[in-house]
């Protein structure tokens, strides 16, 4: 299905056939990073601008290489030491940008919604690095880039969502595409860490791990913000990782071909044990080499797209 | 109005004298691969390497090659168009490389390709083979195989159809008025 949409705000937004295209025009951009020439000219002349009001050190770098291979021109805008800090704002940073006759702005924003009010307002085609806690598309789209890699077709999967989904934009975006793929999706964490009516979006919730990876093909272990421990959500780590942890022990009571994944980066002892994380389950350095590919895809796509995601979502 | 230009047989018989040709003219070993044009010239590829390895009996080099991220027109289309990748599982350093595709029209999709192998190493040489020459090009480009030459005019669509894909083998011209 061809893709027409300028903007990748959400998977929230999009269908399941705008997800698939997504990911088979990631998997002929995979070939071009094992060339020795890693590079080809789809963005010449194109410039990105990378807009991140968050500290970000590997989606920003997952996107910037993302960026040369495609061969764009790219401006990264420090936020901490630029006019934001003067009390410019999110709008008028923006359209100083756009001055400059940008094609995309790849933004990362604390405030949940930040690129669909900017995809409304500018020209240039918005990708959503990570809004607030509503989506981390991109990340979603690798996750499932890779479950796909592993398992073919998802319809009828079974993939466990563990940890703090309250404030996992990346939760959220695989929710959103493994239900539209038709994978069966359930949560797993501390009752304070999981959203009251979430099953609403078409996924179970248990606080019982075990039962939960009973049947599981995936199991995608979220990062706990070590911050929150202050704000007395759980005990401790300690029983947080006896009771959400995933290590040797655990994995052994289930399928020997139960994937592990972690958008990282990972507190080792706390997710994941050290050896499951560097076991043979583990798929975590396939993910961040397949993001680079669907990062390249989406870049790609949207510049060609011109189509506004219709009001009500944008608004 | 659509006018059918070849059947299967005559099809098969351009294909069969195309390989002739290729035969003649590249080296023998393995200097010389195949590599089709996404998407016709990829299955045209397949069929002439199928005749070449039974004229000299010994196994082709074959790829596929994607001309898509090295289009010149990407920012003039209205979206992107879709990308089937590239797969040339062999260094090109001193091969002969027979570039395959359906059909040669203004030349800058063999650009393109001719871009595209650059990024993967230094051919010895490159040939085009274009199963149909329709004229109209804007580039100076010309192949060194074709099955046949057809006067067209700029509106004329030219359809090469595969069984692959299309489950006949045919060259059809869509002439301009009733535009498909």
């Amino acid at each position: 299905m061809p893709w027409d949409k300028k903007d990748l705000l959400g998977l929230e937004y999009l269908t399941a056939e705008e997800i698939v295209t997504i990911l088979d025009t990631a998997r002929a951009f995979s070939e071009i990073s094992t060339r020795t020439i890693k590079k080809v000219p789809a963005l010449r002349g194109k410039t990105v601008v990378n807009l991140f009001y968050e500290p970000s050190t590997r989606t920003r770098a997952s996107f910037e290489l993302a960026e040369m291979r495609l061969s764009a021109d790219i401006i990264n805008f420090n936020v901490s030491v630029s006019s934001v800090s003067k009390g410019e704002t999110l709008l008028d940073t923006v359209r100083n940008l756009c001055a400059y006759k940008v094609d995309v702005i790849v933004i990362r924003h604390a405030m949940s919604g930040a690129p669909m009010y900017l995809a409304r307002k500018v020209d240039c085609s918005v990708v959503n690095a990570g809004d607030g806690t509503h989506e981390h598309p991109t990340q979603a789209l690798l996750d499932i880039y890779t479950l796909r890699e592993k398992l073919g077709e998802l319809r009828g999967r079974h993939v466990v969502i563990v940890g703090d989904v309250a404030h996992s934009r990346v939760a959220r975006s695989n929710i959103w595409g493994l239900t539209k793929l038709g994978a069966r999706v359930t949560l797993v964490g501390p009752p304070t860490l999981i959203p009251r009516e979430i099953e609403q979006l078409g996924v179970q919730v248990t606080s019982d791990l075990d039962e939960a990876l009973r049947d599981a093909d995936a199991v995608n272990m979220l990062r706990i913000q070590r911050e929150r421990e202050k704000q007395v959500l759980f005990p401790s780590l300690r029983e947080y990782a006896k009771l959400f942890g995933l290590g040797q022990e655990r994995l052994k009571r289930h399928s020997r071909s139960l994937i592990v994944m972690h958008p990282g980066p990972i507190n080792r002892g706390v997710e994941l044990s050290g050896s499951v994380a560097d076991g043979p389950n583990s798929v975590i350095l396939e993910q961040v080499t397949n993001g680079l590919a669907v990062r390249m895809a989406v870049l790609f796509l949207v510049t060609g797209g011109t189509t506004l995601h219709p009001e009500h979502l944008t608004s | 109005m659509m006018r059918r230009i070849a059947d299967a047989v005559a099809f098969n018989r351009m294909l069969d004298s195309l390989a002739v040709k290729i035969d003649e003219q590249c080296p023998k070993g393995g200097g010389t691969a195949i590599v089709g044009i996404q998407r016709r010239g990829v299955h045209l590829a397949e069929r002439l390497a199928v005749r070449l390895e039974s004229l000299r009996g010994v196994p082709l080099l074959r790829g596929d090659l994607d001309i898509t991220f090295y289009r010149d027109d990407l920012s003039m289309v209205a979206q992107q168009p879709v990308v089937h990748g590239s797969h040339l599982p062999f260094a090109l350093d001193d091969k002969t490389i027979v570039l395959v595709d359906d059909v040669i029209y203004t030349g800058r999709t063999a650009r393109a390709a001719l871009d595209a192998l650059t990024d993967y190493g230094r051919p010895r040489a490159v040939r085009l083979c274009a199963l149909v020459d329709r004229g109209w090009r804007e580039l100076p480009i010309q192949p060194d195989f074709t099955g046949i030459v057809v006067p067209t005019r700029a509106k004329d669509v030219v359809h090469v159809r595969v069984r692959e894909l299309d489950g006949e083998d045919a060259i059809d011209i869509a002439e301009g008025e009733e535009e498909v």
